[in-house]
């Protein structure tokens, strides 16, 4: 039924650590342990290279910070509010986005290189890395844990690897856009019964790939969806496809339980006609806010936030924030939904009552802020921010600082919590 | 790819211009910059030259790939601009173009900024030491 093994406990034998890798080496082979009998001298030196057997542990409570400019990640730890170590090596890693195997422990890393990086966090060390690409801009991993789908814009289309070794199982060119060159593709998001969903830049169309055969995937298109879709959501159940458009004031909805009803077009005209903002940084779907029944979504080029009926699929107000919106995220249990801001309000975060659906607080972590992310249960969130070099963790509650983390420029932050969620 | 810069219609536009105001005999001006009010003037402080730095890395870099090598954006390598006008590129840092993602900068930087950046960009040392 399905071509791809099943994932084994060690993915790959280990010799000896090399100098080259980051953070800790594998357990103390059996080489070494022959060397601490005969020959105390070498012994010592053999203790020296191998480090100490790694504690047993999960990693519930495990995550990533990226540090764009070194090519590098940290691996942190939630509950110790601590970094464990560090992993280099992983190329170009602006715009870096990250998914998890469905174990938690291992992170796959897209760069804007097309480099694709299997991460070790409990080794700390790079499994296993390909070049995929000449320009990249995320993923998604499969429901089923065992396909990775890279989506870059250089060469244009979605390409398909084997979870555990990377191998390339399927290439999908995406279709031209205007200027006949292949479309960049964004909004990649994994979906229910084993499908994937993304959005044509240029082409202005959204695609469903069918991927329980992942040598043979099926693409069911929807042109027309509208000009410049720039990233997309999938719903927290699973339902909904929406793509953000750029090129016009409105948004695309693909039902994924009805796809044979087509994608429809909602909140058409937004911006009442009135010539938007510039827009100094794109807007971000993924890192969805659907809180009680209602999606908060980014109003481009306003300092706006959208509420949307997700039964009716209709606006239902707005919310006036200090900036345009990037990232707009629910908390876990969907009682606040938090925001932060494109140039030149990047340095303030608010944070929205869903209940009342007003702006209950204005933070000013640091200088630009890139993202935030929520502990597994959102007790705290984690915020970036690139140009004070540090990582913030607030408590959600009292809104509380209560640790910082040393970070070079730090921009995207991913827990594993992300391995169990539909979308992410 | 990438969007393709829409820049002949500037040029033309800027060549036009430049036409009509400079002087005869100075028809070399024309193919340069300095034939209109972007001409390449004093450098930025050093100080300015790197917060430009910063700005294109960090936030013209969120389209462009903080390596300059493209992404939603076309690219800002060398390689891909060289053989592009230079006015064009300024106006098009300072105006944005419509129908495209790229935005106006100008509440960022002043026009003698902008053609500064452009010049580090067409000949690749954007990155070379603070100078003049």
């Amino acid at each position: 039924m399905h071509p791809i093994p099943a994932e084994s406990d060690r993915a790959a034998s280990h010799g000896l650590p090399t100098t080259g890798h980051a953070g800790k080496g594998p357990g103390v082979p059996a080489g070494c342990r022959r060397a601490f009998a005969v020959f105390a001298m070498l012994a010592a030196l053999a203790l020296a290279g191998c480090a100490a057997p790694l504690p047993l542990r999960g990693t519930g409570d495990l995550g990533v910070v990226i540090e764009r400019e070194d090519g590098r990640l940290q691996v942190v730890d939630t509950s110790a509010h601590a970094t464990l170590g560090t992993v280099d090596g992983l190329g170009d890693l602006s715009h870096a986005s990250v998914v998890y195997s469905r174990d938690g422990r291992y992170a796959y890393v897209f760069g804007r290189d097309g480099g694709l990086t299997k991460v070790d966090l409990l080794e700390r060390r790079i499994d296993r890395r390909t070049l995929q690409a000449g320009n990249s801009i995320g993923g998604a991993i499969s429901q089923d844990g065992r396909v990775v789908a890279a989506q870059n814009y250089a060469p244009g289309g979605i390409k398909l690897f084997d979870a555990r070794t990377l191998a390339l199982l399927a290439d999908i060119p995406s279709a031209a856009g205007p200027d006949g060159q292949r479309s960049k593709v964004v909004g990649l998001t994994d979906a229910p019964d084993g499908r994937f969903v993304a959005s044509l830049f240029d082409a202005g169309e959204i695609w469903l790939i069918d991927a329980r055969n992942p040598r043979m995937p099926q693409v069911t298109r929807f042109r027309g969806i509208g000009r410049q879709p720039y990233d997309g959501l999938v719903t927290p159940d699973g339902r909904y496809y929406v793509a953000g458009l750029f090129g016009e004031d409105g948004v695309a909805l693909v039902d994924l339980w009805h796809p044979e009803r087509g994608a429809t077009r909602i909140l058409d005209g937004y911006g009442k006609g009135e010539a938007r903002l510039p827009v100094y940084k794109m807007p971000h779907l993924r890192g969805w806010a659907i809180a009680d029944g209602y999606a908060f979504l980014p109003a481009v080029g306003r300092h706006e936030v959208l509420i949307v009926d997700t039964r009716t699929w209709r606006e239902v107000g707005r919310v006036a924030v200090a900036g345009q919106p990037v990232f707009v995220i629910a908390r876990p249990d969907a009682r606040q939904v938090w925001v932060n801001f494109a140039l030149p309000d990047n340095g303030k975060v608010q944070v929205i009552d869903t209940e009342t659906r007003r702006v209950t607080a204005t933070l000013a972590p640091g200088r630009a802020v890139l993202h935030l992310e929520f502990t597994p249960r959102g007790e705290e969130v984690w915020i970036s921010v690139r140009d004070d070099n540090r990582v913030v963790v607030y408590d959600t509650a009292t809104l509380a600082r209560i640790a910082t983390l040393a970070a070079n420029a730090p921009s995207g932050i991913f827990f594993t919590s992300r391995a169990t969620r539909i979308g992410f | 790819m990438c969007v393709r810069p829409r820049i002949r219609i500037a040029a033309v536009a800027l060549l036009g211009t430049a036409a009509v105001l400079a002087p005869v005999g100075a028809p070399a001006q024309l193919t340069g910059a300095g034939a209109t009010t972007t001409a390449a003037g004093p450098a930025p402080a050093p100080a300015r030259q790197r917060e430009l730095r910063a700005l294109l890395r960090q936030d013209c870099g969120a389209c462009h790939g903080m390596r300059l090598t493209g992404g939603l954006g076309p690219p800002l390598t060398a390689e891909a601009l060289y053989d592009k006008p230079a006015d064009s590129m300024t106006e098009t840092i300072l105006s944005g173009r419509p129908g495209t993602a790229m935005p106006p900068w100008r509440h960022f930087m002043t026009e003698t900024e902008a053609a500064w950046l452009v010049a580090r960009l067409r000949n690749g040392t954007i990155d070379a030491p603070d100078s003049r």
